[in-house]
């Protein structure tokens, strides 16, 4: 497998004589500068069938699916809290999932989420490549999605030629077009509008949406969404690929001479030849040169080529090439999930490698480690999270106060969360206080009810007797408890009392 | 590209500066970047018309829009007030005793009451509200003029001793010493015997007896026979440990003969009715707070 030079990214996109021959596109120096634009050659890829193809169309229906409903999903978590199963509420500062509520303090988990997903793709990288890319990116995913929906308005790939060559545009070119720029506007709009119902009650903005009467940024959100998507899905396609996203770029630097790829065997194909009864026909390869695996590539590139940064490995042209491989009677594999390490080994005529063996090597092995660790530090994270939690900020001013009984007090701002989905009563009171008493403002005993969901910020009062060692020293450590008289959860502070002393 | 002598695009002119071999293009800027530039040179001239923008000896172009900073924030404080009068309302309309058992109520005037505290009332009273020698204490419990929330209410509204408001609190201790209502050698034995009476070591145990006939004949009308004060004059507890101007043998002998006389505004005239209320409950929540009757 040859690795190409980057001067020209793509077959199509270079001046023809340029990319054979190396040659200056302009002969004549004084000529004037060439022309640095090349304009973009619309691709119309074949229809293709094959396991690649298949699970291609399985991870789209998952991916679709989890990504259209999910919002809709509900989940049962009391009166006070929202019953929708995955939720993004900004306004309220909470993220739901499932069972889990994250607070925003808790934000570590989310942050957590982010390293495992980056490691991940480190993994997937080192592993197979640019797997992300050719199955599960949303830009692959919905572009797939538009083809498939131009296929079956307007045929497969000579249908589409043909009609993109017509210079007239007669009745059935503009009902064909319209066609399908409405249906691509359909799924635009779907799309965008799934993704507002992850951050609000979906069936209440649904009916907002309906009537006109949602917030201004929902609409918005969509607009921008549904018109990005059409613009990505319909139009823009490979080029975001090319020419707007870094991974492609980062990618280089992740693979490495064992990382799996898609490639051609060029060994066994080459040299390609069409006219197998010619003369010297012995003497071609197994590539016999029809182009499937061009016709298929949704990026439009020849992978007999080499390795090469617009290849997003979706592997179709293998699905392309197993079939005609199969109608000639060769074996399968011409083009094929390959690491560049495989090419000198085959050459020396060893057989090929099990992928298992690429896969499993200490990088490899050294990424689903680090990945593991950061998840299950995550999950135990997530379990020995409290029920309940206080913060205690001692007011320091003043740091104390004494009260006409010559006592000496002090005064806590003591923030209590409820994260349950009913109002619960909250005891507050010292551990071990000995002669100190707690008092609470605005309330007669030392409970507090705490709405749901909500946190309350409660200011705390600490007494010490006139006399007694605390209100004559300079400070003295004392811990603040409180326990939810619902359940019997009990969290603890440790704050300082501040006597005469201080 | 086997020969690098044909990979160098030679269609170009260099600028002529060369370093160690190395040569500089002289490529003309994209086309793209020198519209982008020119429609930038369009839109600056429309900006500055459209915008304040040039400046003159006093002051600069108001530009046609209309823009302004200062209107605009303006307009946005209307809008701020325009969006708290039905709970200003509310507030400023219902029994004072009502504002604490309404959540909503009283989440607003404790946030309220708090900036309006730190705006007027912290210069005296300080930020924390635990005063100074003169300007008393806000946190502990001991009240001049009472600590529930209508007598800070009304202690607020008129203020203190002031020549502003007629209904303003007064009252106004004698300067015994200057006035010459007592002898000195009287006024070191009542000291001695306040000094006894708020559980504190006399600087003359002897003068105490002496003190007590003294303070009978002449405190005692406003002080209470046992010296706990009278909140309806704002005559101080003379038996707690709380002073309001010290309370060491200097500083109540400094008292009795030139006497105190605190001086607070009326606020009436400055804040609106639910400011007033909201800085009362603020004052009231801060750990003093007395319930009515």
């Amino acid at each position: 497998m040859q690795v190409k030079a980057a001067r020209c990214l793509r077959r199509d996109k270079c001046p023809d004589r340029q990319f054979r021959t190396g040659e200056s596109p302009v002969a004549d120096t004084n000529q004037g500068a060439p022309s640095l634009y090349a304009a973009r050659e619309p691709i119309f890829p074949r229809r293709v069938s094959g396991k690649f193809r298949n699970l291609k169309w399985i991870l789209m229906l998952v991916l679709l699916g989890i990504y259209y409903i999910t919002p809709w999903i509900r989940w049962d978590r009391g009166p006070a809290l929202p019953d929708q199963a995955v939720l993004v509420d900004l306004a309220h500062r909470r993220f739901f999932f499932f069972m889990i509520e994250i607070w925003p303090h808790e934000f570590y988990f989310v942050a957590g989420l982010l390293i495992m997903a980056g490691l991940g793709l480190f993994l997937f990288t080192s592993a197979l490549g640019r797997v992300w890319c050719g199955y599960a990116c949303p830009q692959t995913v919905w572009t797939d999605l538009f083809i498939l929906v131009e296929r079956w308005i307007e045929g497969d790939r000579n249908a589409r030629l043909r009609l993109h060559r017509q210079k007239r545009w007669d009745l059935t070119k503009l009902r064909l077009r319209l066609t399908k720029w409405l249906a691509w506007l359909l799924i635009a709009l779907a799309t965008g509008g799934a993704w507002v119902f992850y951050f609000t009650d979906a069936p209440t903005l649904l009916s907002g949406l309906a009537t006109g009467t949602a917030h201004p940024v929902a609409y918005t959100t969509i607009a921008l969404l549904t018109a990005t998507t059409f613009v990505f899905g319909g139009f823009a396609r490979e080029q975001i690929c090319i020419y707007a996203c870094p991974w492609p770029r980062i990618q280089a630097a992740m693979m490495d001479e064992d990382t799996l790829t898609v490639g051609y065997r060029d060994w066994r194909g080459e040299p390609r030849g069409k006219h197998r009864k010619a003369e010297g026909a012995g003497q071609l390869g197994d590539c016999i040169d029809c182009h499937a695996c061009v016709n298929v590539c949704p990026m439009g590139i020849d992978i007999r080529d080499g390795q090469q940064l617009a290849c997003i490995t979706c592997a179709l042209c293998i699905d392309a090439c197993d079939d005609v491989m199969d109608r000639v009677g060769k074996p399968r594999g011409l083009i094929d999930y390959l690491a560049l390490s495989d090419e000198a080994s085959e050459r020396s005529g060893k057989p090929p490698r099990p992928i298992w063996k690429h896969v499993f090597r200490p990088r490899v092995l050294v990424y689903t480690a680090l990945w593991a660790l950061v998840g299950v530090g995550l999950l135990v994270a997530l379990l020995l999270r409290p029920e309940i939690e206080m913060t205690v900020a001692p007011v320091r001013n003043p740091t104390f106060v004494v009260l006409s009984d010559g006592s000496v007090r002090n005064t806590y701002d003591v923030r209590l969360l409820n994260k349950h989905g009913e109002d619960r009563p909250f005891r507050l009171s010292l551990v071990e206080g000995g002669t100190l008493a707690l008092t609470l403002e605005g309330a007669p005993a030392t409970t507090v009810t705490v709405t749901a969901n909500q946190t309350h910020l409660q200011r705390v009062y600490v007494t010490a007797p006139q006399g007694t060692a605390q209100a004559q020293a300079e400070r003295t450590a004392v811990t603040l408890r409180v326990e939810d008289m619902s359940s019997g959860d009990i969290a603890t502070e440790a704050t300082v009392f501040n006597g005469r002393d201080n | 590209m086997s020969d690098p002598k044909k990979n160098d695009d030679s269609d170009y002119e260099t600028t002529g500066h060369s370093w160690d071999g190395i040569k500089e293009y002289n490529k003309p800027l994209p086309r793209w970047w020198v519209t982008v530039f020119y429609i930038t040179i369009i839109w600056g001239i429309g900006y500055s018309i459209a915008y304040p923008a040039w400046p003159g000896i006093r002051t600069a172009t108001a530009g046609v829009m209309g823009w302004s900073t200062r209107a605009n924030v303006a307009a946005e404080i209307e809008a701020q007030e325009a969006a708290l009068a039905p709970i200003n309302d509310r507030l400023a309309s219902v029994e004072l005793s009502q504002i604490a058992t309404d959540p909503d109520l009283n989440g607003f005037a404790q946030n309220a009451g708090g900036a309006v505290f730190r705006t007027w009332c912290a210069q005296c009273h300080g930020s924390g509200a635990a005063g100074a020698k003169g300007y008393p204490n806000l946190l502990d419990d001991d009240w001049l003029w009472g600590g529930t929330m209508e007598d800070i209410h009304t202690t607020i509204t008129h203020g203190i001793r002031n020549t502003d408001d007629p209904d303003a609190r007064y009252s106004e201790m004698p300067a015994f010493g200057r006035d010459g209502l007592l002898e000195r050698e009287q006024i070191g034995q009542v000291v001695n015997y306040v000094l006894d009476l708020a559980g504190e070591a006399p600087q003359d145990p002897s003068q105490v007896s002496a003190g007590a006939t003294v303070f009978a004949d002449n405190c005692a009308a406003c002080h209470g026979e046992d010296g706990t004060g009278d909140r309806m004059q704002g005559a101080p507890n003379l038996t707690d440990a709380i002073w309001l101007y010290g309370g060491d043998y200097a500083s109540l002998h400094e008292t009795v003969t030139n006497a105190r006389f605190g001086v607070m505004p009326n606020w009436n005239t400055r804040l609106s009715e639910a400011e007033i209320r909201a800085v009362a409950s603020y004052v009231h929540g801060l750990g003093g707070g007395e319930m009515s009757e």
